[in-house]
Parts: C-alpha cells; structure tokens; sequence
C-alpha cells in the first residue's frame, strides 16, 4: 500500500497501480481514454493529465499523466489544479475539431465515453473553425458497424485487437491526423473476440450490429445481470430487453471468471431467445398437443391440466430426463416430480461418462478446477486434446494473456511496472510460453504455442501419461513411447502455477486420465497445478453434480410417460434409437424454447422460458454455480421450466414451489442459495434512472399505468425505483453512474468476484494406471473426431442470425492423402452410413491430420452421430 | 584550428586505404588493443562530449547507464542515428558522404565501450550517396576485419548493419526509431525505461547522433584534454555548424564549440545578402526558438544558448531576413511538422494541424480575432511532459518565440486580412 496526497487529501492506494487507476479505485473522477483496466497504461491520449508536486513546499508544480506515474509512496498530486483542468479541457477540444457531432443519430449516444468525458472536463464551445476529415467506413461483418469518422485515435481498439487478442487482420494505418484503425479491405473481421471492440472503443466507431436491427438507447433498456448460456465457462452478461424483445448482451465484470471481455458467440448469439418472443406466432410459444391440435389456443394451466390427464389415468411409470442446458432448479424440479430413480441426467452417454470422470478427478484429486483468472495468470500450460478456440471461446483468450506471465515475472524483476502496457511489450517482444498443444487438429492458439503436436486421442493420452511419469516417476510409465516435445515436463515442472487444459471435446477418457496424471504429477513436486476441464454446455457441470441415469439406461427403461426438460435427444444418441424410445412411450411430454425433432416427436410440448425469461443457477466447467436473472417480463402461457413442474406437482396433489429461493431452499444446499442473494429487502432496479416512456409505453391499451410484472424470484424489479447503488456483484443490472453512462462506469462498483465455487480438490492422488495402446489406424476407415465451431456448434447460438451468417459449412477434415485415396478433393463429397443412415460430407483438406484420423464438424444432424467413433468412407 | 571531424572529408569519399593512411582505425586498434571498456567510457566522459543530435546528452554518462557484464541481456546494440531530417539540417550527411569511414571506427570505438555486439546504421531514406558509400566501406571493413567476429585480434565482434529508413521525420527519434527498426509503426516510446536498458528488441541499446560518434575516434588518439581545448567554451570539441537562409554563403564549417553565433553569420557565411537585413535566427535547426538580432552575441554552445532561451540543438542555423514573411515562415514549418507527426499522442496529432491551418489563414487573409490567442495556447499545452515525446515541442518553440517577437506581424495579418509580405 501507498499513501498519496490528492487535492490535499491523503489517501491509502495499492502502490503496484498507476495513479490514474489509484484515482478511480477511489471513486475520484478523473478522465481518460487510452487506459484500460484490462490493458494497462500507453500514455497516448494525455487525458488523464494532473499536477504533481515534489512535496509540500512546491507549489508550483507540473503536469504529468496519471496513467504513466506510478502511484508511489509520498507522491502529491492535484486533480482540481486549474492549469490541468485547463489542459484536459484542451484535450477534449482537439478530440473534438474532427468528431462529428452526429450523437443524436449515433448507436454510441448516452453510453458514450467520450460524451462523459466531455462534459467532464466543461468543454462546450468549438473554437474550431477548419473542415472536419472524413474517412471510408468499412464493412466488418454481421457483428460490428464501423464509422470511422468518430475515431478519437485511442488505440484501445487495436491494441485489444492485436496485442490482447492475437488477432491480424486488424491494424492501425497513415500517420498525423489521417490514422486510420480497421482492415486492410473490407471484410469479415477474423478475430472471435471482435464483439469486445464495442465495449473498449470509447465512443461510436464500433457499434454492435445486432442491436442496430432493434436499437434502444442504454437508458431506455430494462437489464439484468445474466449468465452465458453458450459454453460451459458461465462469463458473466448483462442482457438487455425493451418492449418484450431481447436487445442486446454487454460484458460484466466478473474478475475471476471473464474479466472485461466476452467472446462473439456469447455475445451475438442471444438473438434466437429474442426472436422466440418478438415472433410467437412462428415459434408456437404455447401448449401444444399433438392429438388435440385446438390446445395450442389454450393457457398454461390447461397445458398441465392434457399432462395431469395423462399421467392421472395412466397411474404409469414415470420418468424424466434432464438436460445440460436447463438450470439447476429446473433439472432439480423434475428430478422431484419422477423421483430419483427414475431421473436421467440428459447427457449423451459419453459425455456423462467423461463429466462423471471430470467430477471424480476434481472432487478427490489434489488439483483445483482452474477459473478463468487462474488460466490467465498461469506461467506454464498444456493444453491435451482441446481446440478450446471453438469448444470455449473466452478460454483462448485467457491461455493467450497465460504465455505472457514468465516474461512478466522477469520484466516486473527489472524494474518496469506492469500497468505500463507499452513498455512491457516492448520488453517482452515475442517471448512467450511455455505452452504446449496436444490436439488432433490445428488451433487457433497454436501462434503463440511453444510447441504443438498433432495425434489421435489415444496417442495424445499416452503424451500426458507420459510427461506425467517424466515429472513423477510414482505415475505409471508408457512403454515404447517416444517423446515428441523435449523439455516439456521440465518446463512444466520449472513453473508455479501451471495448469493443463483438457475436456471432454476428444470424446476420450484416457485423455481426461492423462490430464489429471500430469496435474497430480505436479502436485506430487510441489507445484500448484492446476486443472481446467472445458465441458459442452452451459450447466454441464450441474447436471453432473446433480446425477441421474444414464441417457441408455432411460431408453430401456419402462416408461409410460416421459418428461423431456429442455433437451434434443436426437443430439444426443442415434436416430434409430431415440425414434424407437419414443415411438414405445405412450406419452411423451417435453418441455423447451427450442423447436427441435424431439418437440416434433411430443405429444405434449410445454412452452419454457429461456434464460432471458426466467431466473436459476447454472454450474459452469470450475463448479463455480452462477445465478442468472429474468430480465424479459413473464408473458403466459411461457414459465420457467421448474414452475411447470411445480405446477404438475401440485396437480399430482404434491407441493410444489412459488419462488426461485423456495426451490433453492428443497434443493438444500447452501451454497447453490449463496451464488446470489435471496428475494428481499430493497428491490434493485432493473431500469436504469433515466428509463423514458414507462408511463406511456402501454397507452395504446390502457392509459393506467400498469403496476411493474411482480418478480417472486429476484431481489431485482421490473421498475426503475428502488435502491441500487451498493448491489452486489451478482445482482449488478448494468453499470451507469452518474456522469459515467458508458460501461467504463464499471471502476465503480465492488469488483469481487462473484458466483460459489462448489467443487473443491480433495486428497487422493492415485494416479490413473491404465495406459492405452497406441492408436492403429484401419484400412478404408477412419477415426473420426468431433470438429467444434465457435458458430455453429452451440445449439441456441446456432439460430442467432449474425451467428448463422458466420457459420461455415459442415465439413469433414481429411489429409490430403486419404482424401486423393478416396478420389475426392476439396469441395468434393464422401458419404458413409451410421446408424443405418446414409451421410453425405463435403470434404475439408487438413494436413495436419494425424494418420488414420479425420474431423467432423459437430453442428446440427451430426451432433447424433456419436462421435468420435471410425467411420467406413467411400466418394459420394 | 583543429577540424578533427572534417579534415579528411572529401567530396568523393575517401577509400580505405586512404583512410588508414592518414590515421584511421588507429582508435580502434588503441581502444581494442589497450583500453578496457570502463576506461574507453571514462575519457568520453572526461573529454565533456555531448551529444550532437539535439539534446546535447553527456555521451559518457549515457553509456554508463548501459548495464555492463556477461550475465546481462545480450546482444546489445548501438545505433548511429542518420536520419538527419530536422529542416536546416545538413551536417551528418556531409560526415556520411565525405568520410564514411570515420563513422564505422567510432562505432566500433563506441560499442566496445559498451560492449554491443550488433549495429544498425539508421540512415535517412533520401540519402541515396551516402547509403552507396556506407554500403562500400563497410564492405571494406569487413574485409579487413574491422568487422565482424574478434576484431583486429581482440576478444570483441562487432556485426555492423546499414538500414536505409523508410523517410519520416519522427524515425529520427530515438525511440519512434527503435520502433521503426523492429519493423513497427514509427512511434515514439516512453521514458522510462530508457533505451539502455530496454531498448531495440527490448535489449540494451544506445542510440547516438553520427558527429557525436565520429567524435569519439579522435578522443581515443588525442585524449580528454585535447578535446576540451578544441572548444572555445566549457563544453569540449568542435561542431559542424551550419547556415541557411538568405546569407552570402549558406553553408557548413567545423568550428570551435562556443563560437559566438554572429561570427559564424558573418564571418563564415558571409552575412546577410545585398537588400536585407537580418531579423532573427532559429540557432539549431527548425525545432528551436528565435534568437532575435541582438542575442547574436551568444556563444554557440548548449548552455550558453540555453540561456539565451533557446537551443543549441543541431547548431545549424536558418536565418529570417526582413523581406520574409515570419507568419509564412512559421506556416511552412509548422506544416512540415503537422505533417511528420505520427499521429499516437492527441495535443501533437490534432494541435499542429490546427496551428498550421490558423498560420495558412492568416497567410491568406482570413485570420480572425482570438487566432493568436488559440495560438499562444498551443504553445503552452504542446509543450514538454504534456506531449508524449520532443516533436511537438520542438514544433512550438519556433511559434511561441514567434508570437512574441514578431507579434505586430502576427496583428497586421488580422488587421490588414492579408500578408503584408505578399
């Protein structure tokens, strides 16, 4: 800690931090632009200025920028001194000769940093009288609108770009007063973390796209803090609504989980939980029957009234089958309502399998489930089997800031503080590392990889196995097998806090095995590993915790009812099978948002909500349980799964619940309840001060003002009266304060992180013994594996229509070789037969392919074929 | 007088063999053969060399801050910074051309001091004839092993390179040529960390103007002494001065340090041409403030010029004449550095575009009240510590002596709505 003396007051600051930081850690206002609190210090906009002084009896000072001092001990500074108000008014008035002054009609407009920041510093006249530059506006694809014109030259976006991202195909252009920041040609920006651009750039040059379609100024926007419902990582959102029509999601910060940046797919996919509620006609949001077609007309309670009919005059056997991708209390409602002998947890029988497995290595083993923040912070990684670019987006993001951290340790020993963005890079130039990928297929991250290597999944298993017993000889050996990487367990073994990344992506449990041997490994030196487990589906880890039967063992049990939550059983086991299971059950009921072939199948279909609609938990890949909160206002006949089933329970004459925190209580574990707190006390708005319309936004029908949706559910309102300023982090609508309407209003607010980690290591470290033989590859068949799309994989993001537009084509992925064996190239078709269908792929040369092996894109009808399994290919 | 820098120039260059024949690469035999690093670094330091770039930096001290010892990050560079740009400038292209070899000795001199491995020449893109006899001499040293590994016997290598520049002003800059260097965009970096300790490719690097490094072979052979006495003030050697402008003779000597600024106007460049009449001079090149016409008395050293108020910076002068229009003047300048900007720190990439774009106005008639006022304000907000680096500062100085010396100009141009000069 550090005392600083600002404006004559002393204040106790974190001396690692520059004093523009300190400042705003204490609340103080103090304008800026080319700091991030992600990205550090580069002293470019000289915003920040403020005058110091060497000590007490220096009165005259000089002006230094905030962002580029360290906030030392005995350091004295004024942020009122006239001459430094005075010149960063001086800054805003240069920023301003060239900025239009078209906010009226600009996206940015009243969550625009650079409109804060002006009214700050009391610039007001234009003294300008010279021509504004103009510039070409590029188009950058379904995610971003770029209007150049409003560039205020930050750098933020491209050093976000670049330097954070990794991305290339982003750069700064010209020089003096003509830089241009964008592409070198128009085109679809590369990056899967462009969407972060909205938030980093200061003002309108990069608007999202997808609220454009149904824009709604930031003030006008009802939020609620939101979990992501895309991968099984949980970052942390805030959603937005108006009008009943999902908007838009914004990051929010969740230090230890996604920080400051989200990837595209969470933020662009939340477009089909809108179109469910701006288009009711098309997507049938009610009951529907499949015998009784005049249903459909009728409200929820009739709905449950066709199941209580049912199920009341069959007295049958009832089971229910829970999903990855409903929350908590929804899977938790209908494990109730069938009893737990007769719940099956939803997931495809590998999955459950290698999830269960994930579990048991996590729970006993000696190595913690790695957050995010801890990837990030990570001096050694290796990364076996995942393409974690595809399978969990942000995750690259944190694995690129990881190969970062040795060089950081040596510069920070050198003398230059980290916050000093600039020269960090400059000292760090391209040393990275050590990260070591183990993948069938190319990665993303492989640029700044140390070394990769390219196997079947048995064979990366064996790697692990191997590398594990190189650093702890106690871990079983691996015979006969020579090691690709050399120096790999030394620089694994070198580190303090390495981490290995593995998942369930493979489809392999020998793999999963090898990544828990290497951790345990390392915890047998010493070392503080870490493991990172990535799983498909946004409550993949509940479902797991929560338990249940397997998917199997539901298709052979005698059922006469069966109760779908939320799931698409044609993704997860064959065809043939899920058409024959239900086929057999007289009455299949399923409850979703989604149309999928298994709602085609019901004979019942029960509208729910989706996460914009309704409230719950989910478990993200760490254990770290989450709650997401309601921000579309209910609309009947649409509920939250668990109060469907709360209403069967009550129809079956059993009790059911009326509020989220009344599952939360049946449920019983505590620490589930404390992911956020309870329905009471003073209600937190989810309306933002400055809300306009509320009294006539529903005139047209009745010129009453309707009293705000009740939400039994939430400490949260459907209002813009309440108390909000000290919200904790989990019940954070959206970050506005005054003066600081745009997102970089986050500084403040509490910044502890939020969500319950529910999984902590345990103490046994029995190695995993088994070691699989080397894979063998076959004549005419191939292995195939599962090939993830960050676009297109994920099932609701997949219907979002910016993700579609980014979508590719299903492929398979062969070498080259076997593709020219077949008689076909790129572009050409190959067609087998799997679960007695006939499939036909476009082909997909990948040379790195290892022998024997060949990629699938995982999207869509593929998703039942069960991979990865070896497939016969012939031409088509 | 002594010209140690000059006496061997010629126009054509002279080859190696002729070099050697009247003394070159004897320092580097010296110092390589007979001196430690730590004392090759003590006689820079005692000799008062400062560096001719500008900023007049002790060169000694300098190196001295290069950590130095087997377990420090390696390689090390130095750089000889030959992107001579600064408009009225035109000295180190006499010393490239003229006598190119005499550069290469003083960095080899040099990087022995601080035991660099690798050099980069950085040379200005338009200089197409030094860049041809740079290439052939280092060619030629090469071949005699004044380069490369274990030179002339010694435990030392040094790898020298020339890279030709891509031609901006701001490659100039210490550090924006450091990035520049790397292959990045031309911008300048910040201090701290300085360049000797995180320098090109983040390893110690010192970045030294070419006069200052062809100083230091002639220190080696003749000692500190020798080379305090060259000056005719506390600062030791010579320097190139330069004149342009309407002058008799513009032009370049080699003279003592602290030779006072009318001397060199008249005596070596002749005074002013028939019909005009001296109004004031910018002493070190485009980037400096006025000295008005009874300030000539100032010893041309950096201190003396210091207190005059302005700089001693490249110590090649551009004289204003009576029958030039000063707002002109400063409108041409102020273009070329609006232009050279590089476009990272916001009071530099959007201030001097809008000064020049006032100074134009009022060049054209259509100056309008509060104009001086706007530009006083630049004068005072682009200035040093408030900028990221030294060219916006350099850019106002030039303005803000302007505004006040010439500042009846600067009104007639409002008053009349047009040049007077015009």
């Amino acid at each position: 800690m550090a005392r600083v003396v600002i404006d004559g007051k002393s204040y106790e600051v974190d001396g690692r931090r520059n004093l523009l930081h300190a400042c705003l850690s204490l609340k103080l206002d103090l304008p800026y632009f080319c700091w991030h609190p992600a990205m550090g210090s580069v002293g470019a906009c000289r915003q920040c200025a403020v005058k110091q002084f060497k000590d007490d009896r220096d009165t005259a000072g000089r002006l230094v920028m905030a962002c580029m001092t360290p906030a030392a001990d005995g350091t004295r500074i004024s942020i009122d001194d006239p001459e430094a108000k005075a010149f960063r008014a001086s800054v805003i008035e240069w920023l301003m000769l060239n900025h239009p002054h078209d906010c009226p009609v600009c996206d940015e407009g009243g969550e625009c940093h650079l409109q804060d920041m002006t009214v700050m510093t009391g610039h007001v006249v234009r003294r300008n009288r010279f021509p504004k530059r103009t510039y070409h506006n590029q188009d950058l694809g379904p995610f971003l609108t770029h209007e150049m014109n409003r560039c205020i030259q930050c750098y933020r976006c491209v050093r976000f770009y670049r330097d954070y991202a990794g991305g290339r195909d982003f750069d700064v252009f010209g020089a003096h007063d003509q830089v241009y920041f964008g592409r070198a040609e128009d085109g679809v920006l590369e990056s899967e973390f462009s969407g972060n651009l909205v938030e980093v750039c200061p003002t309108g040059v990069f608007t999202d796209k997808t609220l454009a379609r149904h824009y709604t100024r930031k003030w006008d926007l009802q939020w609620a803090p939101s979990i992501c419902a895309h991968c099984g990582l949980g970052c942390n959102t805030s959603v937005a609504e108006r009008g009943g029509m999902l908007r838009r999601v914004m990051n929010r910060v969740n230090p230890e989980v996604n920080g400051h940046f989200l990837c595209d797919r969470g933020r662009f996919g939340y477009e089909r939980a809108q179109r469910v509620t701006e288009d009711p006609e098309k997507e049938k949001r009610t009951p529907e029957d499949s015998e009784k077609k005049g249903l459909s007309e009728s409200s929820g309670s009739s709905g449950v009234k066709r199941f209580s009919e049912f199920s009341g005059s069959l007295c049958g056997l009832l089971i229910g089958i829970g999903s990855p991708r409903a929350s908590m209390e929804s899977n938790f409602a209908l494990q109730t309502l069938v009893g737990k002998d007769h719940f099956y947890s939803g997931l495809s029988d590998l999955d459950a399998s290698l999830v269960s497995l994930i579990l048991d290595i996590l729970r006993n083993g000696p190595a913690r489930a790695a957050s995010l923040q801890d990837v990030e912070n990570a001096d050694a990684v290796f990364i076996l089997g995942e393409d974690v670019t595809n399978t969990a987006p942000r995750l690259a993001l944190s694995l690129r800031q990881s190969v970062r951290q040795k060089a950081l340790e040596r510069i920070g020993k050198g003398g230059i503080p980290l916050w000093h963005d600039a020269a960090v890079r400059e000292a760090m130039q391209d040393e990275h590392g050590p990260l070591f990928i183990a993948t069938p297929y190319a990665t993303r991250l492989d640029d700044v990889a140390t070394a990769v290597w390219r196997a079947a999944p048995d064979d990366l298993a064996r790697l692990g196995l191997a590398v594990a017993h190189e650093i702890d000889a106690e871990a079983p050996a691996v015979s006969g097998f020579r090691m690709p990487m050399n120096s790999m367990a030394d620089a694994l073994r070198d580190a303090r806090r390495p981490i290995v990344v593995c998942g369930t992506s493979c489809g392999s449990v020998p793999l999963i095995q090898a990544a828990a041997n290497v951790a345990w490994a390392l915890r047998r030196q010493g070392r503080a590993a870490d493991l990172c487990f990535t799983v498909p589906e946004c409550n993949t880890m509940g479902a797991a915790l929560l338990g249940g039967g397997r998917l199997g063992a539901a298709f052979e049990a005698e059922a006469d009812t069966v109760i779908i939550l939320e799931n698409d059983l044609y993704g997860r086991a064959g065809a043939a099978q899920v058409d024959g299971f239900l086929g057999r059950v007289k009455h299949v009921v399923v409850l979703d948002h989604l149309r999928t072939r298994t709602t085609s199948k019901a004979h019942l279909v029960l509208p729910a909500a989706t996460f914009a609609e309704s409230s719950g938990t989910t478990v993200n890949n760490e254990g770290r349980a989450q709650r997401f909160f309601q921000v579309l206002p209910s609309r009947e006949p649409v509920m939250a799964s668990w109060r469907w089933i709360s209403e069967m329970l009550v129809a079956a004459g059993r009790t059911g619940w009326a509020s989220l925190d009344e599952v939360l209580a049946a449920m019983g574990d505590a620490r589930i309840r404390a992911a956020a707190p309870p329905a009471a006390g003073q209600r937190i708005p989810r309306r933002p001060p400055r809300y306009s319309g509320r009294t006539a936004m529903a005139a047209h029908v009745s010129v009453h003002e309707a009293p705000p949706p009740p939400d039994p559910d939430s400490p949260l309102a459907f209002s813009m009266e309440g108390f909000s300023p000290e919200a904790p982090p989990p019940l954070t609508p959206f970050f506005w304060w005054p003066g600081w309407n745009s997102i970089q209003a986050a500084h403040k607010f509490a910044d502890g992180p939020s969500g319950v980690r529910l999984i902590e290591p345990g103490q046994r470290g029995a190695f995993f013994r088994e070691v699989p033989a080397p894979f063998t590859p076959r004549r005419g068949e191939w292995w195939v594996v599962p090939v993830h799309h960050i676009f297109g994989t994920e099932e609701q993001s997949a219907m979002a229509p910016a993700i579609v537009k980014r979508s590719v084509e299903p492929t398979l992925a062969l070498r080259p070789e076997d593709a020219s064996d077949l008689g076909v190239s790129t572009g050409g078709a190959v067609q087998c037969m799997l679960d007695e269908r006939t499939y036909r792929f476009r082909v997909q040369l990948r040379p790195e392919l290892p022998v024997g092996v060949a990629g699938l894109s995982l999207m869509g009808a593929t998703k039942g074929v069960g991979l990865p399994c070896w497939m016969a290919l012939r031409r088509a | 007088m002594e010209r140690p820098l000059t006496k061997n120039l010629r126009s054509d260059a002279p080859d190696l063999a002729e070099t050697e024949r009247v003394g070159g690469y004897q320092a580097a035999r010296k110092a390589l053969r007979e001196m430690r690093p730590a004392d090759v670094i003590d006689l820079v330091k005692r000799s008062g060399l400062r560096g001719r770039g500008g900023a007049g930096f002790p060169t000694g001290a300098k190196w001295s801050f290069v950590p130095m010892g087997s377990d420090v990050p390696h390689p090390k560079y130095l750089i000889a910074n030959a992107d001579e740009m600064e408009p009225g400038s035109f000295k180190d292209r006499l010393l490239l051309e003229g006598d190119p070899h005499q550069l290469i000795e003083g960095m080899i001199v040099s990087a022995y001091a601080i035991e660099a491995n690798v050099g980069y020449i950085f040379l200005r893109w338009e200089y197409r004839v030094a860049a041809q006899r740079l290439a052939l001499a280092l060619r030629q040293a090469y071949e005699r092993g004044y380069l490369g590994r274990y030179i002339m016997g010694s435990g030392f290598s040094f790898d020298l390179h020339l890279h030709v520049s891509a031609g901006r002003y701001m490659c100039g800059e210490e550090t924006g040529l450091l990035n520049s260097l790397e292959g990045k965009r031309a911008v300048p970096r910040s201090k701290p960390p300085f360049p000797q300790s995180s320098g090109l490719w983040g390893k110690p690097t010192v970045v030294q103007n070419v006069e200052t490094l062809c100083n230091v072979p002639h220190i080696v052979n003749h000692g500190a002494d020798w080379f305090r006495t060259l000056s005719l003030s506390e600062e030791g050697g010579t320097k190139i001065f330069g004149v342009s402008g309407k002058v008799r003779r513009p032009g370049a000597w080699e003279l003592p340090l602290g030779t006072p600024c009318r001397r060199i106007l008249e005596e070596h460049a002749g005074g002013m041409k028939d019909g005009v009449r001296l109004r004031a001079v910018l002493p070190g090149g485009a980037s400096t403030a006025f000295l008005a016409e009874d300030q000539l008395d100032v010893k041309m050293d950096f201190d003396s010029v210091a207190r005059a108020g302005s700089r001693l910076g490249t110590g090649t002068m551009i004289a204003l004449d009576d029958r030039t229009c000063p707002v002109g003047m400063l409108a041409n300048l102020e273009r070329f550095f609006a232009r050279e900007s590089c476009g990272w720190c916001t009071p530099c990439r959007e201030g001097l575009p809008w000064v020049q774009r006032i100074l134009d106005s009022m060049e054209e008639g259509r100056g309008q009240p509060g104009d001086i006022e706007t530009l006083q304000r630049h004068g005072r907000f682009l200035g040093m510590g408030l900028t990221f680096c030294a060219l916006a500062p350099g850019a106002v100085e030039p303005l803000r002596s302007a505004l006040t010396l010439f500042r009846d100009d600067f009104e007639r141009h409002l008053r009349e709505k047009r040049c007077p000069w015009r």
